[in-house]
């Protein structure tokens, strides 16, 4: 029995390649192709999907759009969250423990039950259809992930690395950043990884609040589907390009993946 | 684990991270109560409700239904995804090549933007023009038409949360797996242990924590779903997979039903709420033991 | 219980492996039926491959495992009858201690009348009956250590019990009290035990034989004693004692033996010596005194250990130690050294001549 336990992951694996590889096959089809006969393989390959999102600023700019507000996102969350985690680890405080789950219930909160507020919220702050607005938006539940995540890390070094430094004379700005810090990386980099992660998947809040100049790719896709027909190869062709990011960074974390959905605490 | 030092002045390091959460949090849920107990008719009147609108909401059978559909969505996810999870994970390399490529590949689904996914599967669903639609049609002669039909309908946005979504199940439960040192599968060896014993003695037992975490995730993300059935379905056909962040979009974005939307959202955040906290609870009581 | 036979067993972690990659090399010991063992040696020696080959865990590239004349080489765990304690506790954490003692035998088709007996016989030697009903994962580190020697016990018909320095994580206090625990238990038994540990006090005070190991060679087996007086192997000999045998370059000619060009008295049989092979005195600081003449020293520092003072001397750059009984005079700055011939040995190529 225990000779075909390979098999499992194995088929589980290919049921997970095989709408991704249908995507595939779609954006190398032309429409008429894809509504007129159906096949495994493209019978006359194109690249005509894809050479119109490079080159229609329409489309490529919604990547750029994504991955702006993205990266925004993950550097405030980072920054902002990360002496959050070290209070949290290692200080007790008024309230800490109220704070700590008060946090979570953030990362719980239904995005939909915020749409409408946020839309309502940042269009009077001029904010509306910024790359600003979005990556403010989603630290309502990149904050509390993040803080989580680095708690546990930083709960991993021993307090004595502090009461050391300060010993040997470090003042805390100096210990912090040269000293701390590339202690924790790894847990900074898997902080990173998923703000980035649930930033970049995230659609309803990026579309509510956004409009043309800072359209995520997401919209884009939406507003082909209903606007110009069914131009389906053009759309499988957006899609397989969101996923390459998602794979290429995956690739530098893999290790930690499990780590950080456990929210550091396994 | 560290002690940790009594000090207010840590607040300071917490401050700035407390404000930028508060910004988003507290802000519009104060305006979500705000319209759960008033009625306007525009211009800025409002005009106070009291509980009308919960009143209204609660006795609404269109919040019934998707309330009802959301319960039976989440607890046929978690019954399928959860044991799958565990089954998988229990199957999977604990060393070598084949561990990297199994983690890569199976965190892909979950990298995919939420529309992508129900774009994607819109795309492989369709009756003669995806594999999965002209798979079922035409090689097992089914009649299958998820835009149609509410029963393929919900096939297929199971079938899309499972293919999404397990992998996290999956990886949790890995990291639980691998964590238990070899001298309990060795003790167990000794001891005559069978597979099941083995399973049902040490391997359950040490991924209880990841386990919890995975239930909590997976209810939690599954009970506020929208993107990716509403990519795939609209939400139809008519209103069979009308979930209920969809319905409360619908509500919110599409009727601008202001007081029904902003109560019927605190009742929704309130059920999360309280299963979530059920969890914490169990999860700082097994991180305390 | 069985007589436990190692035959010409090498063993390599590699498949495919070059002589660089055996981590056993000629393995070859005969343990008596009864007996109470122990492997000794520093991490990485091989002992541990040792035992989890004796118990089946894993097995060897090549030679065999008899117990009682019976090859069983290719059995597994569960086939062979043994029981292992391993370095940290392993115990079944949602079951009460009751069941943890019982899971071996309810495994093995025993009638309930039987495991019932079984298990509170065994607890109560291992003074768990109080926490019969308790869950095992509340006791402490040396009561789950206790459980997990149950587990082994509670199977009359075991061959041996094997201990992995099952001590590591207990506490000082509760190790000594565990380890008069298992010399008790091996008297009311007489199992055959095989303990393994890289702590020398551990070895000594329980075993009756112990097997020093070093790189993946058996390097010397004998009685405590034996290992003390006479060490075959410079590494046994730096070993065992704290501190341990002073080891000395030394020169032979066909009747003397000089060292630092100090003719030095020892007990080995100097005709056999070849001329080439690097050669060494080996002599305890036990068996060093300060004398008015003999090989000239400068002494350096002195320790005191309470009992006893251990004097750090220097001659050309080698340290020699030296252990005095407290009381005893210790001169200062130039001394002189004597060693007692019968326990001064010559090494040859780090191997004791006889």
């Amino acid at each position: 029995m225990s000779k075909y336990k390979w098999l499992v992951p194995t088929l589980y694996i290919f049921f997970l390649m095989i709408p991704i590889y249908w995507l595939l096959n779609m954006s190398f089809k032309n429409t008429s192709e894809i509504i007129n006969t159906f096949s495994i393989f493209p019978q006359n390959i194109t690249f005509d999907n894809y050479i119109k999102i490079f080159t229609d600023s329409t489309w490529y700019m919604g990547y750029v759009n994504s991955i702006t507000y993205v990266g925004i996102n993950t550097v405030l969350c980072v920054v902002f969250a990360l002496p959050a985690a070290y209070a949290f680890s290692r200080y007790r405080f008024l309230g800490d423990k109220h704070m700590f789950f008060w946090l979570l219930t953030n990362r719980m909160a239904p995005p939909a039950v915020f749409a409408l507020p946020f839309f309502q919220l940042y269009s009077s702050f001029g904010l509306f259809d910024t790359h600003l607005a979005v990556a403010l938006a989603h630290c309502l539940f990149n904050i509390p992930l993040a803080v989580w995540i680095m708690e546990g890390f930083i709960s991993g070094v021993p307090k004595e690395l502090d009461e050391t430094a300060y010993v040997d004379g470090y003042s805390f700005p100096k210990f912090f950043f040269k000293i701390f810090i590339p202690n924790i990386k790894a847990g900074i980099g898997i902080t990173a990884f998923f703000c980035f992660m649930f930033s970049w998947v995230e659609l309803l809040l990026a579309k509510t609040l956004t409009a043309v100049i800072a359209k995520p790719i997401a919209a884009t896709m939406t507003r082909t589907a209903s606007t110009s027909g069914y131009e389906l190869g053009l759309l499988a062709a957006a899609g397989v390009l969101t996923i390459i990011p998602g794979a290429i960074v995956i690739y530098f974390v893999r290790n930690y993946i499990a780590k950080g959905f456990s929210l550091g605490r396994v | 684990m560290n002690k940790k030092t009594l000090d207010n002045k840590a607040w300071l390091f917490v401050l700035p991270m407390f404000v930028l959460v508060a910004f988003n949090a507290v802000i519009p849920l104060m305006t979500v109560v705000n319209y759960s107990v008033q009625e306007t008719f525009g211009n800025n009147l409002f005009f106070w409700q009291g509980v009308d609108w919960f009143e209204k909401v609660v006795n609404s059978e269109r919040f019934y239904n998707a309330l009802g559909r959301q319960f039976l969505y989440t607890g046929i996810i978690l019954i399928i995804e959860i044991p799958l999870g565990i089954a998988i994970a229990l199957t999977m390399p604990k060393k070598g090549i084949g561990v990297s490529f199994c983690l890569i590949l199976m965190s892909i689904p979950l990298l995919i933007p939420w529309n992508v996914v129900g774009a994607m599967w819109n795309i492989f669903a369709l009756p003669d023009i995806g594999l999965l639609g002209y798979a079922i049609n035409n090689w097992l002669n089914i009649d299958y038409n998820f835009t149609q039909q509410p029963f393929s309908a919900w096939f297929t946005c199971i079938l899309m949360d499972v293919w999404h979504w397990t992998s996290l199940v999956v990886l949790l439960c890995y990291a639980g797996l691998i964590s238990i040192p070899d001298a309990y599968y060795q003790a167990a060896n000794i001891d005559g242990a069978k597979p099941w014993s083995v399973f049902r003695f040490i391997q359950l037992p040490k991924m209880k924590k990841v386990l919890t975490i995975a239930i909590l995730l997976r209810f939690m993300d599954s009970f506020m779903i929208y993107t990716e059935p509403f990519v795939l379905t609209g939400g139809g056909p008519g209103n069979s997979t009308t979930f209920l962040s969809i319905d409360l979009v619908k509500v919110a974005l599409g009727e601008f039903d202001l007081g029904p939307a902003a109560a019927m959202s605190i009742i929704y955040f309130l059920i999360v709420l309280l299963v979530s906290w059920i969890f914490y609870n169990l999860m700082m009581r097994n991180e305390e033991n | 219980m069985a007589r436990v036979k190692l035959d010409n067993l090498n063993h390599s972690y590699v498949s495919n492996p070059t002589s660089d990659d055996y981590v056993l090399k000629n393995i070859n010991i005969e343990w008596n039926d009864g007996g109470a063992y122990a492997l000794l040696g520093p991490s990485g020696c091989g002992k541990t491959t040792i035992l989890n080959l004796i118990s089946g865990l894993i097995n060897p590239t090549s030679g065999s495992i008899l117990f009682d004349g019976k090859d069983v080489t290719n059995l597994s765990p569960l086939e062979r009858n043994i029981g292992q304690v391993f370095q940290f506790p392993v115990i079944y954490d949602t079951m009460t201690v009751y069941e943890n003692l019982a899971f071996p035998l309810k495994n093995r088709g025993f009638e309930t009348a039987y495991i019932d007996k079984k298990v509170k016989e065994i607890a109560e030697i291992l003074e768990l009956s109080p926490s019969l009903s308790n869950r095992a994962s509340g006791l402490t580190a040396d009561g789950k250590q206790k459980i997990s020697l149950g587990r082994g016990l509670v199977r009359s018909d075991v061959n041996v019990l094997m201990f992995d320095e099952p001590l590591t994580v207990i506490d000082p206090l509760l190790k000594w009290q565990l380890r008069s625990k298992l010399k008790e238990l091996h008297h009311e038994f007489k199992n055959t035990m095989i303990y393994v540990t890289h702590d020398q006090t551990e070895a000594l005070t329980f075993a009756d034989q112990v097997v020093v190991m070093y790189d993946g060679v058996i390097v010397q087996v004998g009685t405590p004693t034996e290992l003390f007086e006479t060490p075959k192997h410079t590494f046994v000999g730096h070993f065992i004692g704290s501190p341990g045998m002073n080891i000395l370059p030394c020169d032979v000619n066909s009747q003397n033996v000089t060292c630092f060009n100090h003719p030095i008295k020892t007990s080995s049989d100097l005709k056999n010596i070849k001329s080439n092979s690097k050669l060494q005195i080996g002599v305890r600081p036990e068996f060093i005194k300060f004398s008015p003449s003999g090989l000239p020293v400068i002494v350096n520092n002195v320790s005191d250990i309470g009992r006893y003072k251990v004097v750090d001397c220097l001659i050309e750059n080698q340290r020699i130690k030296v252990i005095v009984n407290e009381g005893d005079d210790i001169p200062s700055g130039k001394a002189y050294l004597e060693f007692n011939s019968n326990f001064t040995k010559i090494y040859e190529d780090s191997w004791m001549v006889s």
